[in-house]
């Protein structure tokens, strides 16, 4: 589902004297429907810039990221805004949505992106935050008020919305407390029964041997000579 | 003062000309505002300047006029009016409709239909419908142009949502054969179906906006409404306490300090003719002044 | 699944707006030079500068609002594409109030202040022949609603609103004739932070919904990120990136945008 061949990447830093900064080279990888991989590797060694790569929201020099049958790397941003719809969701550690939304309509919009019927995606969102713990007084707030590990599981349950064929998943675990870690993970389990193929970060290694069938080490994608 | 101080009709023949002119444009495009020169007149903007340049411009030696304001032949204005074109153009004046050639007025249509051959001349302050809500001149023109008069509804809806009903009751905007939507000057939307169809040729003139505008003869006209609010002509639900008509236009009279009141037709002519062939009103044929004395 | 994804791909096969080579100067001064980008059903573009970078030229000119010196601006009718920089004025406006909508940032500018919030809404409505008082009234009720506006506020004039809801009110105005494609000049300008995000969340539920194509002019980068599906920075007339909005606002390429991001206080 997830194809990764050769990719590279550098930062060009214009407004430092131009100076370039190559983080990846030759990365390869892949993921199977139904299959979860875990990247691991030191802070910085480009576990993040890798998952952005695949989201999009970082450019490759070269290679190619393929989800399904689209390239990232080289598909127009229109491809890739129907990719996000439909085909590749993201957990990402930071929330970031419209302020003074209601909790349970930030959780319910990528069903109604997809054209769901406003009753049914709000019914699956309330589905997702009941079974994360958010409790039902808070669901008509806007989660930008909520704590860190509230966040988080908004987050999860908005990414979770809908059945993405692919999902990335940065630290979905991290901050949550034993009992809703419990909950990410049964549905992290569920999603590769229904054949989701997954690419995760997971710096709790017991969440990481639960859930992941493969680890790819990134440091073997850093530059050769860079420094 | 002698003969030769003024030229006929007193604007000079130049002046009739460009008048004219674009009284001729105006009537080969009905409803459609005609910019003239506007000149000077030996009276101030606002006592129908604009008419009585249209009226020189038209008059003959042999025209008969009439001049009304509010339906009276006997009010300041009217008689100011005919006294001038008297002096001017030593013309033969009249206050029966069907004997004048040309109408000078101001707030009316007389009650009496118009006949081929005769010029309604209309005294308008502003001509343009569209002003109420859009006071750039550029907008309004290039709207009359594109035929976009959303605008006039959103006047007559303005007028339901705060009355419950189309409260403009005069200057009540129309469309002329199909085409331009025109201010009729200030005369009471009972008047508007006599716009219509009629035999008399009617021309429009504002002196201080220098415009002209025209319908002419048998020229469809049809006034602005909604499908559920149709447009209708009202009118003081009685008849006239004098001549007994129930269908001319009535102007309320009050009589003392009680709250004594008449309703009496205000196109005057119309009224005297009916008393002369017999008809009498409520009050039996009483005058206001008589009335009064009571 | 798969066949969601072809039924997106398939919905926005033609462009709703294909802009070419547009070029506007101002004597020897660039308005903006030699532009061309695509605009989708359903799709958001931002457009991102500083004042004097071209992007308000930019707008004016695909608006229909002032006349580029080059380029054609073809626009999706039911005719087919139409460039509307050479169709004549009466059939451009007729697209004006029916097709596009145009959102100032300063609501004054779009709105008739000597007219009732029922009214400016039904403007719209009777420009394309409406005739039915009750009708009209209907769907004036109905958008102060999705605009969240009191509909016993219908009556009054916008000058006795707050200025957020003048500029939803202004929207409302706009939208009310289901236009394809909406022109925004600094929609959230000069409003306070809490009444930007109600717009913002606004203005995402009815693009949503209606299937809207909007541009959106702004220096606010907060504002493109949560509106925004694409972006281009410009600078001095020109486009210097462009992109998917969180590529071009994460990953700048640009010496400019680069710049530009990083000028930003992160919150």
């Amino acid at each position: 589902m997830i194809t990764i061949e050769n990719l590279c990447k550098s930062f060009t830093l214009h407004n430092q004297n131009g100076a370039v900064i190559p983080v990846m080279a030759g990365a390869n990888l892949a993921v199977a429907r139904g299959e979860c991989v875990g990247l691991i590797g030191a802070s910085g060694a480009g576990k993040s810039t890798l998952m952005r790569m695949v989201w999009g929201n970082y450019l490759a020099a070269s290679g190619s990221i393929w989800v399904g049958d689209l390239d990232v790397v080289t598909a127009s941003p229109r491809q890739i805004i129907a990719l996000r719809r439909s085909t590749l969701g993201y957990v990402s550690q930071f929330l970031r949505v419209v302020p003074r939304v209601p909790t349970l309509d930030v959780v319910a919009e990528p069903l109604l992106f997809l054209g769901v019927p406003a009753d049914i995606a709000r019914a699956r969102a309330a589905d997702l935050l009941a079974r994360l713990n958010i409790p039902q007084r808070l669901w008509e707030l806007s989660p930008t008020t909520f704590s860190g590990g509230e966040q988080q599981r908004v987050n999860i349950a908005r990414g979770f919305a809908h059945p993405f064929p692919a999902l990335l998943l940065d630290e979905p675990t991290a901050s949550l407390d034993a009992a809703n870690r419990e909950v990410v993970l049964t549905l992290i389990q569920e999603a590769k029964a229904r054949g989701a193929a997954i690419l995760g970060i997971f710096h709790d290694e017991a969440a990481r041997d639960r859930v992941c069938d493969r680890l790819i080490d990134v440091r073997a994608f850093t530059p050769k000579a860079a420094a | 003062m002698t003969d030769q101080a003024y030229n006929f009709a007193y604007l000079d023949e130049d002046t009739k000309r460009m008048i004219r002119r674009a009284i001729l444009k105006g009537v080969a495009i009905p409803g459609y505002q005609v910019p003239f020169a506007s000149r000077e007149m030996p009276m101030p903007y606002g006592w129908g300047t604009g008419g009585v340049q249209v009226t020189a411009a038209c008059l003959t030696p042999d025209d008969v006029l009439k001049v009304i304001d509010q339906g009276a032949d006997d009010t300041t204005n009217a008689v100011s009016i005919r006294k001038f074109f008297v002096a001017t153009a030593g013309i033969a004046v009249t206050e029966a409709t069907d004997k004048a050639t040309i109408i000078q007025t101001r707030h009316r249509i007389p009650e009496a239909a118009l006949t081929a051959g005769q010029i309604m001349v209309y005294q308008v302050p502003i001509p343009e419908p569209l002003r109420f809500l859009e006071p750039r001149e550029v907008e309004t023109r290039k709207m009359h142009e594109l035929e976009e008069y959303g605008l006039m509804h959103v006047k007559l809806y303005e007028d339901i949502a705060k009355h419950g009903q189309i409260a403009t009751s005069y200057a009540y905007p129309v469309r002329v054969e199909g085409r331009y939507v025109m201010d009729p000057s200030p005369i009471p939307k009972f008047d508007n179906p006599k716009l219509s169809g009629n035999a008399a040729l009617q021309l429009f003139g504002a002196g201080r906006e220098q415009r002209i505008y025209a319908i002419p003869p048998f020229t469809h006209v049809v006034s602005l409404d909604f499908d559920d609010h149709p447009f209708s002509p009202s009118k003081a639900n009685h008849s006239c306490d004098l001549c007994a008509s129930d269908t001319s236009y009535l102007d309320e009279v009050i009589t003392d300090d009680q709250g004594g009141r008449m309703f009496v037709c205000s196109d005057t002519d119309y009224c005297a003719t009916r008393r002369a062939a017999g008809h009498i009103g409520a009050l039996g044929g009483q005058t206001i002044t008589e009335k009064a004395a009571e | 699944m798969t066949d969601l994804s072809h039924a997106f791909a398939a919905a926005a096969d033609t462009p709703l707006l294909q802009v070419k080579n547009l070029t506007k100067r101002y004597g020897a001064r660039m308005g903006c030079a030699d532009i061309s980008f695509d605009v989708y059903q359903g799709e958001v573009l931002g457009i991102v500068g500083e004042s004097g970078s071209g992007k308000s030229t930019l707008l004016s000119c695909l608006a229909g609002h002032m006349r580029p010196d080059q380029g054609e601006v073809f626009f999706q009718t039911a005719q087919g594409a139409r460039d509307t920089v050479q169709m004549g004025e009466a059939e451009r406006r007729r697209l004006a109030r029916t097709d596009w909508a145009y959102v100032h940032q300063n609501p004054r500018d779009g709105l008739r202040m000597g007219v009732s919030a029922g009214g400016n809404v039904g403007e719209r409505l009777m420009a394309i022949g409406a005739r039915h008082y009750g009708d009209i009234r209907a769907s004036a009720i109905d958008w102060l609603g999705r605009v969240e506006i009191d509909a016993g506020r219908i009556d009054e004039r916008p000058s006795a609103f707050s200025g957020g809801m003048q500029q939803r009110l202004q929207i409302a105005r706009n939208l009310v004739t289901a236009p394809r494609l909406v022109f925004m000049d600094e929609p959230t300008g000069g409003l306070d932070v809490s009444v930007q995000a109600r717009l913002l969340d606004l203005l995402r539920g009815l693009v949503r919904e209606m299937g809207l194509s909007a541009i959106i002019v702004t220096h606010d980068l907060a504002v493109v990120r949560l509106l925004a599906d694409r972006l281009m920075v410009m600078k001095d007339g020109h486009v210097v990136e462009r992109g998917l909005t969180d590529q071009v606002l994460d990953d700048p390429q640009h010496e400019y945008t680069q710049l530009l991001v990083s000028s930003v206080l992160q919150v």
